[in-house]
């Protein structure tokens, strides 16, 4: 009797924090009038609380253990609805269609934070992809990625205060910059693998983070910078909600650009050696791979995409600081990437949307916010470990020697 | 070469011409893995010269170079434990090996132009032809870690055949394989040297497959040549009988 024995474990886990909660729960001190109220109604609540979430998770537990083990008799690759969705094209297009609509009408339909909201939530799309290219695909798990979020943001700053050049011609200089960046950090940590890679990037964000902070003269220090104009148009004068509306479908075309070219560059001959370098080094590189160059060139094209997210960010705020470039930003991202499923464009996007809006609709818990987020992300990794689209990499699927490719 | 105080390969001279197969033994620790990482760039000697001859060219010291140099100029190996890419189907594993003969990059990557396009065809093409050759065909769309013991092997040379090499380095390819499959893949080798013109050298512990394949054999322990010859002198000289059996049974 499998469910007995399980009724059993449920019981001792409700007793066992019963006790524990006791002193917190269930005694109470009133010093106004010096006595003791024995709460016995919250031991009660804590009791059959603790009972059934226990039962709830072992019974979850259980089913995805039977799941796992289904998986493995029927061996092959496991393909997930996303893939199923994406390779059936009765639903794939009409699916298209709607969400393209839907990102369409969005912005006249909700209030102005409600826009706000989805700009930063496709912004956070381009990052997660930029980082993606870098942890989910090659492999090397960089913990600095926002000090290039921080150059772009500031090349347009700056480049606007002291030139007066525009948000159009800083777009692609924030890009260049973003991969020189990522340049120069990839050649120290070339040698660097797994957790010391992780310090080494931690310490270089960090250290643009405090040159920012420092370097009154050239950056202004913490006070930032403010005014930066939004982006023009030919001159039209905005007023500031069709700003926001503005800003936001050049962030969806941006998002857009960014989900064609990572997917052309997952699917090509440097995608495949990225790739193989996050499998085995060693024997990557005694097949003919350039481990130098392959890294070099994933740290720059992942930090390009922070380049040009940072110079959108600076134009969508007007006001940028040091402070909106910390640690904590470098693992909110990463938190996409992993959530979202590492090296998968729809699990990155997913991740991006789910953990922007996620945080911005539970205000309504007000101070179990962070709790409630924390909560989801530990569920997320017991039950999915590999991400919301974990192991659905398209591989390349070979049709028989005539076919040639697809 | 030395590692710290250990010397580990220590006066090996060897040879191998166009065209053979070539043999290096010794028992577990005698320096042949450690060998094929000075020749292959994984590790730089830190004494001695390796120079290659590639046929049509000329010849070449490849002391230091960096392993996919080393692989560019035509070395191509397999590992003793096997170190394909597990998460890659069969067909990408091949497709890493013609990496370095193709020639595409960022930009061929972005806006795929005809040329990349059909760089990229043909590289799916070559590499299913090799896999044909070796008889992975079937495992073609199958994730590597998925393929039984042998067929990984195998993979692996496959994988390394898809560099162009001219010289082929096996380290114990027939390592864990069963009678069967050990005799596959001495048909293989044979055929390999056959159709696709390179020299083989080969690290084995297996006697059978070193005697019936090798023109030459070299014979090493503790980082020494102790005999060098052809299979028939290998197998009366008594300075490996002492290495693979102890002084006793020299009689
Ligand atoms: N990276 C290394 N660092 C230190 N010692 C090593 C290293 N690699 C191999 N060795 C030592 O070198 C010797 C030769 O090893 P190896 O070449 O693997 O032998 P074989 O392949 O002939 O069995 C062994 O004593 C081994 O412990
Ligand atoms: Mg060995």
């Amino acid at each position: 009797m499998a469910s007995l024995i399980e009724i059993r474990k449920s019981f001792l886990v409700s007793i066992w924090f019963m006790f524990l909660t006791f002193p917190i729960m269930v005694i109470r001190v009133n010093t106004v009038e010096n006595v003791i109220q024995w709460r016995w109604n919250n031991m009660i609540a804590v009791g059959l609380g603790s009972f059934l979430l226990s039962f709830v998770w072992r019974y979850l537990i259980r089913r995805k253990e039977q799941g796992v083990q289904r998986q493995e008799e029927s061996t092959g690759l496991r393909r997930s609805i996303f893939q199923r969705i994406g390779e059936d094209r009765r639903i794939f297009l009409p699916g298209l269609t709607v969400a393209a609509v839907a990102v369409v009408v969005f912005p006249f339909l909700v209030s102005m934070y409600q826009v706000n909201i989805m700009t930063t939530a496709f912004m956070y799309i381009m990052l997660g992809l930029g980082l993606n290219i870098v942890v989910g695909v090659a492999g090397l798990l960089d913990l600095g990625y926002v000090a290039f979020y921080a150059v772009g943001a500031y090349t347009y700053a700056l480049l606007n205060y002291h030139f007066g050049l525009s948000f159009w011609i800083c777009l692609p200089i924030g890009a260049g910059l973003g991969a020189v960046f990522g340049i120069l950090l990839g050649f120290p940590v070339l040698r660097l693998r797994g957790d010391y890679l992780a310090i080494v990037t931690l310490g270089f964000g960090e250290i643009i983070r405090l040159v920012l902070e420092n370097w009154n003269e050239f950056s202004f220090g913490p006070s930032g910078i403010a005014n930066i104009p939004r982006p023009g148009l030919f001159g039209v004068a905005f007023s500031l909600e069709a700003h926001s509306r503005y800003i936001y479908f050049i962030v969806v075309i941006l998002a857009i650009f960014t989900i064609f070219m990572v997917n052309r560059l997952q699917n090509s001959r440097i995608g495949r050696a990225w790739l193989a370098l996050r499998e085995d080094e060693i024997a990557c590189q005694a097949m003919g791979v350039d481990k130098t160059r392959t890294k070099l060139t994933a740290f720059a094209l992942g930090a390009t995409w922070a380049g040009l997210a940072g110079v959108v960010f600076a134009a969508k705020t007007t006001f940028i600081n040091p402070a909106s470039f910390t640690l904590w930003e470098s693992i909110n991202i990463l938190c996409i990437v992993v959530l979202g499923g590492m090296g998968s464009i729809t699990g990155v996007v997913l991740g991006a949307l789910v953990l922007v809006l996620l945080p911005e609709y539970l205000r309504a818990f007000a101070e179990y916010r962070i709790l409630t987020f924390g909560v989801v992300l530990v569920l997320m990794m017991v039950f999915r470990p590999g991400g919301i689209v974990s192991n659905v990499r398209r591989t390349y699927q070979f049709e028989g020697p005539d076919s040639g490719d697809k | 070469m030395d590692f710290g105080g250990l010397r580990a390969v220590d006066r090996l001279d060897l040879e191998i011409h166009c065209g053979e197969i070539v043999a290096l033994i010794g028992p577990n620790g005698a320096g042949k893995t450690t060998f094929f990482n000075c020749i292959t760039g994984i590790y730089t000697p830190t004494a001695g010269d390796i120079r290659i001859h590639p046929p049509g060219r000329e010849t070449k010291r490849i002391n230091g170079l960096k392993p996919n140099r080393v692989t560019e100029l035509g070395l191509a190996r397999t590992f003793q434990n096997i170190r394909l890419f597990h998460q890659m189907t069969v067909l990408e594993n091949v497709m890493i090996g013609r990496h370095c003969r193709l020639r595409s990059g960022i930009p061929g990557a972005v806006f795929r132009p005809p040329h990349t396009v059909k760089e990229e065809r043909q590289a799916v093409m070559d590499s299913y032809r090799i896999l044909e050759k070796i008889g992975l065909e079937r495992f073609v769309n199958d994730l590597a870690k998925n393929l039984p013991y042998g067929a990984q092997r195998r993979l692996e040379i496959a994988r390394a055949l898809a560099t162009e090499p001219f010289l082929l380095l096996l380290d114990e390819p027939a390592a864990g394989m069963n009678p069967h499959e050990t005799h596959e893949l001495d048909q293989l080798i044979l055929r390999l040297r056959e159709t696709e013109n390179v020299s083989i050298l080969l690290i084995e512990h297996d006697m059978k497959l070193v005697m019936s394949l090798s023109d030459r054999i070299y014979v090493m322990d503790y980082g020494r040549k102790i005999a060098e010859g052809t299979p028939r002198q290998i197998k009366n000289d008594p300075a490996v009988i002492k290495a693979y059996l102890g002084e006793e049974y020299v009689a």
